[in-house]
């Protein structure tokens, strides 16, 4: 008799490849099983700890002051991102790049454009690659971890096989790929690469946490009661499993940010480049980077802060919502 | 033990032909897809026709997967059309692989023998302003895109200091005689001193650059592990049983706590092959990495079906052999 058969699924998983990442977005799932602890519920508790957390105030500080700056950028940013005012003043021998002078406080950059009002309308597409990257992961991630998890057998199979094909490529990897076979690539596209990688994730997550609800009393009180299947799904299961999947959507903020920057370096960004993002305007400064390396500096600078931001604060609510570090 | 091998062996065969068929059906489904890769603009519809009827590319896909595929098995995975128009794919991923599996091995050095010392140090003095900075420090290092990492170390390193080359692999006109492909090795291997220091020194940035992801991660994955099992029931009974520090440290607490990491250095494979991609570029390093990003960038489809094929299979297999090192070291994984 094969041994291997004895135990059950989740446990014999763990040998398998990839088993690792695996199992650290299981275990993610498992967290959010246990919701209660003397009458306090998961998130009162979490929030509780967050609120002490000097490491989640830090990260919640430069997230809030990204969001508003993006927000506020059109009525902040002194020129057009687009228009060229200080065109005049390249020397494509001795000056390539304009530098400060009356008006434009960080310079212009190479086509003459205002640093600082690109770098500022710079946050809001940042912060809209961002947004939409992790919104489209989530939906389809939840679209699959939903159907896996809620019908279980051999639907949840072969969807979780689909998930496994896909986290077998190393993830940037199939980002690159994806974003390199549109035939017209523009910010969507890229948006729509960053977000593909993230689906199984999301997929994996979060069936890990509806299959936690599907065994546990609150579905069963609510199937005995004879709520309709779709009913338990959506409103008895997937609100209860979806704490984990939120806290990985924070931390994905951060690689998404990071990733448009990869995908504009590699030159598989956006084109067009009047209203920029941050990783486009750091891929765009390769080239200048002996005579006018600041042009590269900014937009680096901003993305590492903001980047930080998002997963300084991912992980401390990771921390938060893992029962483990609850003692 | 020998079924346990076979079956991930069975499994990842799997994985790997279900991922070749999804790779060859998307390269084809695309609006353009090779044939308008090849023409350009010189595209007409009786171009076109002629082309893909040449191409066996009028035939309905899985006959065309099929072909493929009996091709692929001898060897023959077709010829690039833009990297390097003519030569053969297979064949540019081979002569470019040891440059990249150079690059990979000294960032993978780099990174355990950083990560696992300062992660031990920082989870053995958790709370103090040491263990505070060095997981700062690990955070801001996954925040920092790999790229910008490698132009930092290439501006400040060789262009501002002049402490270490540029770029590529190996000073120009050093006439070193080849062996492997690994310059290093081959300088070591032939007795050109100066060939393999000189292949070190080029070696230092890219491997530095490329380090920081893996590092960041099995800093983080060794401080965890340790904390855990600094936690252990058997830990606490080594204390009572009067054993010294010493050995507590190294055979309870060390040896136990390598598990997870043991894992998770294979999975940063992963990363690695992503981040060549990058640090390759900035550093103009011929290896696979570089062939990726000109094959992403000119569509280049043979050269990509072949080395995403490769670099999935590398990945799959290193975590292969990652399971069975897993199982050989906890044997409460083989008897399952």
């Amino acid at each position: 008799m094969n041994t291997d058969d004895q135990t059950p699924g989740p446990s014999r998983e763990r040998s398998t490849y990839a088993s690792r990442r695996k199992d650290r977005i299981d275990a993610l799932a498992s967290a959010s099983a246990e919701d209660e602890e003397g009458g306090v519920s998961l998130i009162v508790s979490a929030w509780r700890r967050l609120r002490r957390n000097p490491v989640f105030l830090v990260g919640l500080a430069i997230t809030i002051t990204f969001v508003v700056l993006a927000i506020t950028s059109p009525w902040l940013a002194p020129w057009d991102p687009a228009a060229r005012p200080l065109l005049d003043d390249i020397r494509p021998q001795s000056n390539p790049v304009p530098g400060p002078e009356a008006g434009h406080p960080l310079g212009g950059d190479d086509k003459g454009r205002d640093l600082l009002s690109r770098l500022l309308v710079g946050s809001q597409q940042t912060l809209i690659v961002g947004v939409f990257a992790t919104l489209f992961g989530l939906i389809g991630g939840i679209t699959l971890g939903t159907i896996a998890g809620a019908f279980g057998g051999w639907t949840d199979s072969v969807v979780m096989r689909v998930v496994d094909v896909m986290l077998s490529i190393p993830s940037l990897l199939l980002a690159f790929t994806i974003a390199a076979l549109a035939s017209s690539p523009s910010q969507w596209t890229l948006i729509i690469a960053i977000a593909a990688v993230q689906v199984p994730i999301f997929a994996r997550l979060l069936r890990g946490s509806m299959l936690g609800q599907r065994a546990s009393d609150h579905v069963l009180a609510a199937r005995s009661l004879g709520v309709k299947p779709h009913a338990i799904v959506f409103r008895h299961m997937l609100p209860n499993a979806l704490g984990p999947v939120i806290v990985q959507a924070t931390l994905v903020l951060a690689v998404a940010i990071i990733d448009a920057a990869a995908l504009s370096f590699l030159g598989l960004g956006n084109p067009d480049d009047r209203r920029p993002e941050w990783g486009q305007m750091l891929g765009a400064a390769q080239p200048y980077l002996g005579q006018a390396p600041h042009l590269a500096f900014y937009p680096a600078a901003c993305i590492i802060v903001v980047a930080l931001g998002f997963t300084l604060m991912g992980e401390s609510l990771r921390e938060a919502l893992d029962p483990k570090t609850r003692r | 033990m020998l079924r346990f091998v076979v079956r991930r062996l069975l499994q990842m065969l799997g994985v790997l032909l279900v991922l070749s068929f999804l790779v060859f059906v998307w390269l084809r489904s695309l609006p353009g897809g090779p044939v308008s890769a090849l023409l350009g603009e010189r595209q007409t519809e009786a171009r076109r026709q002629a082309l893909e009827q040449a191409l066996g590319l009028d035939q309905p896909l899985p006959v065309q997967y099929v072909r493929f595929m009996q091709r692929a098995f001898s060897g023959d995975f077709g010829v690039s059309t833009q990297v390097l128009p003519g030569e053969d794919a297979l064949d540019i991923f081979l002569t470019r692989l040891p440059a990249t599996l150079e690059l990979s091995f000294f960032a993978l050095v780099i990174a355990i023998a950083l990560g696992i010392p300062l992660g031990y140090v920082a989870a053995r003095r958790k709370g103090t302003p040491l263990d505070t900075a060095t997981v700062i420090f690990s955070l801001v290092g996954v925040a920092v895109p790999v790229f910008f990492t490698a132009f930092l170390l290439k501006y400040f390193f060789a262009v501002e200091w002049n402490l270490l080359p540029v770029s590529g692999r190996q000073s120009i006109g050093l006439d070193a005689t080849r062996v492997t492909g690994l310059f290093v090795l081959d300088g070591i291997l032939t007795r050109e001193w100066d060939a393999a220091w000189d292949a070190l020194k080029h070696l230092v940035l890219p491997s530095l650059a490329l380090a920081t992801i893996p590092f960041a991660v099995v800093f983080r994955i060794t401080r965890a592990s340790v904390l855990d099992v600094m936690d252990e029931d058997y830990v606490r009974t080594a204390e009572a049983k009067g054993l010294t520090a010493r050995v507590i440290r190294g055979r309870h607490v060390l040896r136990n706590a390598m598990l997870p990491v043991v894992t998770t250095v294979g999975l940063q494979v992963g990363a690695l092959l992503s981040g060549a991609v990058l640090t390759e570029t900035v550093f103009s390093w011929r290896g696979v990495g570089q062939a990726l990003a000109e094959g992403f960038l000119q569509k280049d489809y043979p050269v990509l079906q072949v080395l995403i094929m490769a670099a999935a299979a590398i990945y799959v297999l290193v975590n292969l052999l990652v399971d069975i090192t897993y199982a050989l070291i906890d044997p409460r994984i083989r008897t399952r």
